[in-house]
């Protein structure tokens, strides 16, 4: 039951959780954008391992068109939220979000 | 190059495990668990679409199924993401307007001498990259990888053009991918009445022009979000 692909696609399940834990415990905005990015290689992961159909059939392209698509709009957002990320450093100081009734 | 340093303020970073942080850890081990389960009943074997794709491949203009999903059967899809690419750029302007990436000259001239002479051969493999992309894995997006390593050792090398020039080389780099996409898409809708809909016979040529303008946007939307701002050289005015 446990072959390679699906070693692959839980692999990506649990990136996918390490990236969720990341992006939601920690206030620093840096390990927010690490965290979120650890998340979409799980995704991609996944969706790499589910178009894999055999040795003998080529490989599901839908998914791997998907997953390109994913990269790339994945690199960039992570560009424009590091450039909010210091743009807010430079404005207030910090780079984190302030816990409840904390200024 | 933004110097990413000054997020880094250790009295900032606070990673201690308290207790809403272990209810965090165990709601994310839970989810986990049920993804894991989810994924392991996926329904084996279910390739409706792989079969839709690989029949359609005769049509499609090219031989590599992954460049025809991109680029023919979702072409709409790669249009927004090409648009992605250029407003990740516009956002980055937007956010810090007034910010200034100073690059500085390195104090030894092999790494500029090295970018000179890396400069064409890397600029052939994109361009075989996007030309293979038609039959074998390759395309825009791998080649433009490889312009956005090159932009990359170009900015760490600040071999620069002057300041003026490089904005009036910059912008249109980056627009060009979007335009040449807007451009087939709409000369389709109005030759033929449907967005994207290529005629059988050209679909290769229009791919390749499309994939061709794109390649050179990709490369430098890569470059311009590694440097993080409208760059600058530090002695040039």
């Amino acid at each position: 039951m446990i072959n390679a692909s699906v070693l692959y696609a839980l692999a990506g399940v649990v990136l996918f959780g390490m990236g969720v834990y990341a992006m939601i415990a920690y206030p620093h905005l840096l390990r927010k954008i690490l965290g979120m990015n650890v998340m979409g290689v799980g995704v991609f992961m996944v969706f790499i391992a589910i178009s894999y159909q055999g040795p003998e059939q080529r490989a599901d392209p839908v998914p791997h068109a998907l997953v390109i698509t994913g990269i790339v709009v994945a690199v960039c957002a992570t560009g424009l939220a590091l450039a909010l990320a210091t743009q807010l450093h430079a404005l207030t100081g910090s780079a984190r979000i302030p816990a409840d009734g904390e200024e | 190059m933004r110097d990413l340093r000054v997020l880094e303020h250790h009295h900032d970073d606070d990673t201690a495990m308290t207790p809403p942080r272990l209810i965090i850890l165990a709601l994310s081990v839970l989810m986990v668990v049920g993804l894991a389960l989810a994924a392991l009943s996926f329904p084996a074997g279910d390739a409706r679409l792989a079969t839709l794709a690989m029949a359609a491949l005769p049509q499609s203009g090219v031989l590599n199924p992954v460049t025809a999903v991109l680029l023919n059967y979702r072409g709409y899809d790669t249009l927004l993401e090409v648009a992605v690419l250029l407003l990740a750029i516009l956002g980055i302007w937007a956010v810090a307007p007034q910010a200034r990436i100073w690059i500085r000259r390195p104090d030894t001239p092999v790494l500029a001498a090295f970018v000179q002479l890396l400069l064409p051969l890397m600029v052939v493999v994109a361009g075989y990259l996007l030309w293979l992309g038609a039959d074998e894995p390759g395309g825009a997006f791998q080649g433009g990888a490889v312009l956005g390593a090159l932009g990359v050792l170009w900015v760490a090398a600040a071999v620069w053009l002057s300041n003026a020039r490089r904005g009036n080389l910059l912008r249109p780099l980056l627009g060009i991918g979007l335009a040449a996409f807007i451009t087939a898409a709409v000369a389709l809708l109005l030759a033929r009445g449907s967005l994207l809909e290529y005629p059988s016979g050209q679909a290769k040529t229009i791919i390749l022009i499309i994939e061709g303008a794109a390649l050179f946007s990709i490369g430098a939307t890569l470059t311009l979000l590694f440097v993080g701002g409208f760059p600058r050289r530090s002695d040039a005015p």
